[in-house]
């Protein structure tokens, strides 16, 4: 350790330069390590996903679409889906913001199995392999929702290897919510009772029972369309009696549970923003932790709203509506008591704010829109159309994204030790606010109107609309761009933060940032409850406190 | 006893809580072994419930006897599982060893059964693709019966193939004398998996063997 | 939270019951029983399937937690299982 007198803070021993070299950090087990190697991973990824984007909305500039071909568009809106879903939104908050905080946040040293979690990110890298060689080799074309028989049967695009990147990235999911559970159930420090877990925890243990549940099914199901493609074997073949809608129901006993994978850890993320910036304690937060497990039970029970035209018994349609306008319910429960905790709070409007309240606003359109969709009749007018694709990236973007940016923000000072550029950021989150709405919003029109998803082509009629969704996108990119260079420069030259900047509760800011190797000098024991800033001095405005503000330079290295 | 206290990995408290923490995530493991053999199970179900008459007369080409013995030889390799579990709970070093490699050895000739098996679909063209040919009308569904069969029982060699793996590695650690009565976690998993994959084949054995051999 | 160790003796009765009731499904089998030769199957395997479960598993010893995995996962294939056939056998299109 590091003698405390003379020696300045940065020779502390930090996980960040407890050890240095390739080989520290491709071999670490230190959670931390691994988050910020996730990190990178799923940032990649993010600009691959995002290349697809850009194309699709540059050749829908036009309604004969001229840029590509239609067989290469099915291949852009295919790979766009594929990578977004499966190697960005899935992982990014767990797999970076879950895998850092958890430990720090219930007072522990590491999670559970700490040389699983670095098994995950190889396996993790071994599906980008896969994935990396179908875009290079020529693509897929079967939509990321793989329908047979076209991608058991007929498909002549690179099928079996997106299958086999897919079934190792749910595979590493897999791993990572074994790891949360476990870690979760059995390494609280003393005192850490369930109820005084930060919502955070709750909904990442929400999240991690979806992915042990769900992805399995979703395996054996892409498995199946591999091996029938492989070796003939016949399962969805409807000319030897198969039925392609049984790999309807087993694609989507998962894939509408993953959303929930996606949006959970983003409310979580919230929840912390929403607390920490209104300085209140949650309110009702015993109700924000049973709807977090309520959206991940009950949103087991709704997938077959995704096939509603698709040839099912209307019978079964009818329950399955139902049970999807049950699972808005904890959602709601969310959001009105975001909103309760507001009331009468004391407002900052901090970057991470922002984007906490971008996400309230922006989820609630999106999961409005939805119930839009639940309604049997409604649906049968826009399935398939934009208006479904404006529903769910209000959610995937709007929300989620949104959360895990919110929370990069939040966290980033804990993470690196560095404060970011406030001004800079807040118009950053502003620019993507606005670049998002003109991207999506219109989409929503278009799709009433009748243009349908994943044509390459569309009536001229249709041409405004989507000119002002491209350009909403430009602005959209250019609100992504700017965090990845403010980030990465706040590393070398961003402000030093002390443990607390915020200030907030939270296990983990009673840990320097960045956090030595082993989190705690002692393994804390808890007495208080969860945000409970009331009955904290040291937490009040104005911050009594000699650190460095968030607006003062502060002395540099 | 400084082999038990060497076993314990820095993330934890005590041992207690690394064993409660290994149990916990081998059953959270299980569980989602369950869900991906689930997906099969459902495949089946509806497959058998559209196409009942096919399934039974496909069904009848599969060998009784040794779809029999091979669950025998599965129930017992479990019971030696659990006495070699049992053996390391109380420190019988040796005892471990011994049914250590019986469950092995029964876990092989459930493998070497199952290969004659599938050596006799081979020859008698019930292997699904060009090659198949199943007499009579029902011939399309009874394909899908044979590619039900091949890829259950094909998931259930694999992870057989795995838990025989998985002994072999505790056989030898045994040898080297690492588990004691006070350290022997990953002989208890491991006997976990075992008794799931036995479980997957208690009910692979009426569902495909037995649809219909009353007839 | 010490271990439950078993006895052997209830290992080998289990696995004797165990073989019982392979046996004993061999022979329901051959047994025209309709639609109920797939209950009666479905029912020893589950009780088989319980026995290894509880007994060889260790979950009879277990503490709740570990129950409540257990039981959810099952409960969860249900779901699958159950939500799915609600669509397939309301169609009316089931040939035989």
């Amino acid at each position: 350790m590091s003698s405390p007198a003379t020696a300045p803070a940065l020779r502390r021993e930090t996980y960040l330069n407890v050890s240095f070299g390739v080989k520290s950090w491709l071999l670490t087990t230190d959670h931390k390590r691994i988050a910020l190697l996730y990190l990178v991973s799923i940032t990649l990824f993010f600009f691959l996903g995002g290349f697809f984007a850009v194309l699709i909305r540059l050749h829908l500039l036009t309604p004969e679409g001229s840029l590509v071909t239609a067989e290469t568009y099915n291949k852009l809106f295919t790979m766009h889906g594929v990578v977004m879903i499966f190697f960005f939104l899935i992982p990014s908050i767990p797999a970076v913001l879950g895998n850092f905080l958890i430990p720090l946040m219930i007072g522990a040293k590491d999670l559970a199995f700490p040389r699983l979690n670095l098994a995950s990110w190889y396996i993790f890298n071994l599906a980008a392999l896969f994935t990396l060689y179908t875009v290079i080799t020529g693509g897929v074309d079967t939509g990321w929702t793989f329908y047979t028989p076209y991608s058991s049967l007929y498909s002549n695009t690179h099928v079996v290897p997106t299958i086999v990147g897919i079934f190792f990235a749910g595979f590493s999911s897999i791993l990572t919510g074994l790891n949360f559970i476990v870690t979760i159930h059995t390494m609280r420090a003393p005192g850490m009772t369930w109820f005084r877990l930060p919502l955070f925890v709750w909904t990442h243990y929400a999240t991690s029972l979806i992915m042990v549940l769900g992805t399995p099914v979703v395996a054996i199901t892409l498995t199946l369309v591999a091996v029938e493609r492989i070796f003939h074997l016949a399962i969805f073949n409807p000319a030897l009696g198969g039925d392609p809608l049984l790999f309807q129901h087993l694609f989507w006993f998962y894939s509408h549970p993953a959303v929930y994978i996606m949006v959970l850890p983003a409310m979580g993320v919230t929840t912390e923003l929403i607390t920490a910036f209104a300085r209140k304690k949650l309110f009702g937060y015993h109700f924000v932790a049973a709807a977090s497990l309520g959206i991940a039970v009950i949103g087991f029970f709704v997938w077959a709203h995704h096939m509603f035209v698709a040839g099912l018994s209307p019978y079964a349609a009818m329950i399955f509506s139902i049970l999807s306008y049950l699972v808005a319910i904890p959602s709601a429960v969310k959001v009105f008591n975001w909103t309760a905790t507001l009331y009468k709070g004391s407002v900052s409007w901090a970057t991470p704010m922002l984007y906490g309240l971008g996400f309230i606003g922006l989820f609630v359109m999106g999961g409005m829109t939805g119930l839009f969709l639940a309604a049997l009749g409604l649906d049968v007018h826009v399935h398939d159309t934009y208006f479904v694709v404006a529903h769910f990236h209000y959610i995937m973007v709007g929300g989620a994204v949104m959360g895990y940016l919110g929370g990069l923000h939040y966290w980033w000072p804990k993470i690196s030790g560095r404060l970011y550029p406030e001004a800079l950021a807040r118009f950053a989150a502003i620019v993507l606010f606005v670049g998002f709405n003109l991207t999506f919003f219109p989409q929503f029109i278009l799709g009433y109107l009748g243009m349908p998803r994943r044509y390459h082509a569309y009536p001229p009629e249709f041409q405004v609309l989507n000119v002002l969704s491209t350009a909403g996108a430009s602005i959209l990119g250019v609100g992504y761009l700017l965090p990845m260079f403010y980030l990465v420069w706040s590393m070398r030259y961003g402000p030093i933060a002390g443990s607390n900047p915020w200030p907030a509760t939270g296990l983990e800011w009673q840990t320097p940032s960045p956090p030595p190797p082993h989190n705690f000098d002692r393994t804390p024991v808890v007495t208080w409850e969860p945000y409970d800033f009331a009955g904290r001095a040291d937490l009040q405005y104005p911050v009594p406190r000699p650190e460095p503000q968030m607006f003062q330079p502060a002395a540099h290295d | 006893m400084s082999a038990a206290h060497s076993a314990l990995a820095e993330q934890f408290r005590d041992m207690e809580q690394q064993r409660e923490a290994s149990s916990l995530g081998m059953w959270v493991f299980l569980v989602t072994e369950i869900m991906f053999f689930g997906g099969l199970f459902l495949v089946y179900t509806v497959a058998r419930a559209m196409h009942p008459a096919a399934f039974a007369a496909a069904s009848r080409h599969l060998d009784v006897t040794l779809g029999g013995i091979n669950t025998a030889v599965l129930i017992v390799s479990s019971l030696t599982m659990a006495l070699a579990v049992y053996a390391a709970q109380v420190g019988r070093r040796r005892r471990l060893m011994g049914f250590l490699a019986l469950t092995m050895a029964l876990g092989c000739t459930f493998l070497i059964i199952k290969g004659f098996e599938y050596a006799d679909k081979f020859h008698h063209h019930l292997v699904p693709g060009s090659g198949f040919s199943f007499p009579g009308a029902e011939a399309s569904p009874a394909e899908m019966f044979f590619s039900l069969y091949f890829a259950m029982t094909g998931l259930h060699a694999l992870h057989m193939i795995i838990g025989v793996g998985l002994v072999a590695v505790l056989l030898v650690h045994a040898g080297r004398g690492r588990y004691t009565a006070e350290y022997h976690t990953p002989v208890e998993i491991s006997g976990l998996y075992w008794h799931f994959v036995d479980i997957i084949w208690i009910f692979l054995f009426p569902l495909l063997y037995l649809i219909d051999i009353h007839h | 939270m010490p271990e439950h160790i078993a006895s052997p003796r209830i290992y080998l009765r289990i696995c004797a019951i165990l073989l019982a009731l392979t046996f004993l499904t061999w022979r329901a089998a051959l047994v025209d029983l309709g639609p109920w030769n797939l209950v009666l199957a479905l029912t020893i395997a589950f009780s088989k399937a319980t026995l290894v479960a509880l007994f060889f598993m260790h979950v009879r010893y277990s503490p709740r937690r570990t129950q409540l995995v257990v039981v959810a996962g099952i409960f969860w294939l249900g779901i699958m299982i159950l939500l799915t056939m609600s669509d397939y056998l309301t169609r009316h299109q089931l040939t035989s």
